[in-house]
């Protein structure tokens, strides 16, 4: 879990959502990759977050975009937040006794735009928090600058500023993640992505 | 104590490896190639355990080519690169995984992009404009973090490879017999020798 090093939080806000994640993949303190993706679009309203061990982050990311697009022509709808959250916490128990190493945060807007966030463990225990949700090796750090930043009914500009700064500011204290950021605001306008320049040392 | 390393460019990518097979502290040859041509335009560089290595190789090597045959097409690079990490990150969780680090460095025959893929023995796989495995990586990410620019020329290119070897040379403790440099480019891969670049 230590070992490539991650930083990922999610935060609700008003009709919106945000899912901010470091760009770091290292090797324990030897730093390989600073454009590394851990925050992937499974649908057009939903993101996943994964945080932990890289091969895994890559292994998951292609076997839940296979059973997204399943799920898409089966059922002929688009998965739903909570729904891909369900599929995701299947997904890992089924590996109950040698888990992917990972611990996914899912964030999107459902069909009436209501907020959705969700956090699972690696062996696939979800919890459905109201106002935010962090993981990787930050994790510490990034409860402290969200207990202390985040208020209820953020618009989107604010949501934006407050998961960009609770997330540099946690990984500035973390020496394994951080080496640039990037952040999605989802609103039912549509997905507003920035990437963050910070510290790289 | 393998040292692998690779600068990519626009257009081109030069991959540098040692030339030493060596065990514990015996070495058993020191002409010896560690780059694996998986295409015309695509090479993978390989360290990690020598028998593990000659085995997946020569299984990635045939099934590259076994695909260009069937379909009449070679594989891009970012194909192979993730066909590479699929079957390395299925042996991972088999009962013996490969023990494997790698560079994949090839040129889009299409767009005539170049790309550089470092993949390692866990399969975690990232794309990047230079990369190291081993020891070695310890002294020339830094050269590399200091000198590499976007878009360099392949003399740029040629004078932080020439940098990155005199760092070796100087603080390193393994002694290298000598280094396989190889360029892939859209006109194929082409072999320089230490005195060329």
């Amino acid at each position: 879990m230590e070992y490539n090093g991650s930083a990922i939080v999610a935060m609700v806000g008003k009709n919106c959502v945000a899912i901010a994640a470091d760009k770091r993949l290292g090797q324990q303190a030897l730093t390989v990759d600073m454009d590394f993706k851990k925050v992937f679009p499974m649908t057009d309203r939903a993101y996943i977050g994964l945080s932990g061990l890289a091969t895994d982050v890559k292994t998951v990311h292609d076997t839940l975009r296979m059973r997204v697009n399943l799920y898409k022509h089966r059922e002929e709808r688009v998965i739903e937040p909570r729904t891909m959250a369900h599929m995701v916490s299947h997904m890992l128990y089924e590996r109950r006794f040698g888990p992917y190493y990972i611990e996914p945060i899912i964030a999107g807007l459902d069909k009436d735009q209501k907020p959705f966030i969700c956090g699972t463990d690696l062996i696939g225990c979800p919890n459905f928090p109201s106002d935010f949700v962090v993981t990787g090796t930050a994790s510490d750090n990034l409860f402290g600058m969200c207990e202390a930043l985040w208020e209820p009914d953020l618009e989107a500009d604010d949501l934006f500023e407050t998961i960009s700064q609770a997330l540099l500011n946690a990984v500035d204290r973390d020496a394994v993640s951080g080496w640039g950021a990037v952040v999605h605001v989802i609103t039912p306008e549509g997905v507003i992505t920035r990437e963050i320049k910070n510290r790289m040392d | 104590m393998d040292a692998l390393f690779a600068i990519a460019g626009r257009d081109f990518v030069i991959s540098v490896s040692d030339t030493s097979n060596a065990r514990s502290i015996v070495r058993m040859k020191k002409n010896y190639d560690k780059t694996y041509k998986l295409s015309s335009h695509t090479l993978m560089s390989a360290c990690g355990e020598s028998g593990d290595i000659a085995n997946f190789a020569e299984y990635i090597q045939g099934n590259v080519r076994l695909y260009s045959v069937r379909n009449s097409q070679d594989l891009s690079p970012s194909e192979t690169a993730n066909f590479i990490r699929n079957e390395l990150a299925s042996s991972l969780r088999s009962r013996n995984p490969y023990n494997v680090n790698m560079l994949v460095a090839g040129v889009d025959r299409n767009t005539g992009e170049s790309s550089l893929y470092r993949i390692d023995y866990l399969a975690a796989m990232s794309k990047v404009p230079f990369a190291a495995h081993g020891y070695c990586a310890h002294f020339v990410y830094s050269v590399m973090d200091h000198e590499y620019k976007e878009d360099i020329t392949l003399e740029q290119g040629f004078a932080i490879v020439k940098n990155c070897l005199k760092v070796l040379k100087e603080r390193f403790i393994v002694d290298f017999p000598g280094f396989t440099i190889k360029v892939i480019s859209s006109s194929g891969i082409r072999e320089y020798s230490t005195d060329d670049i």
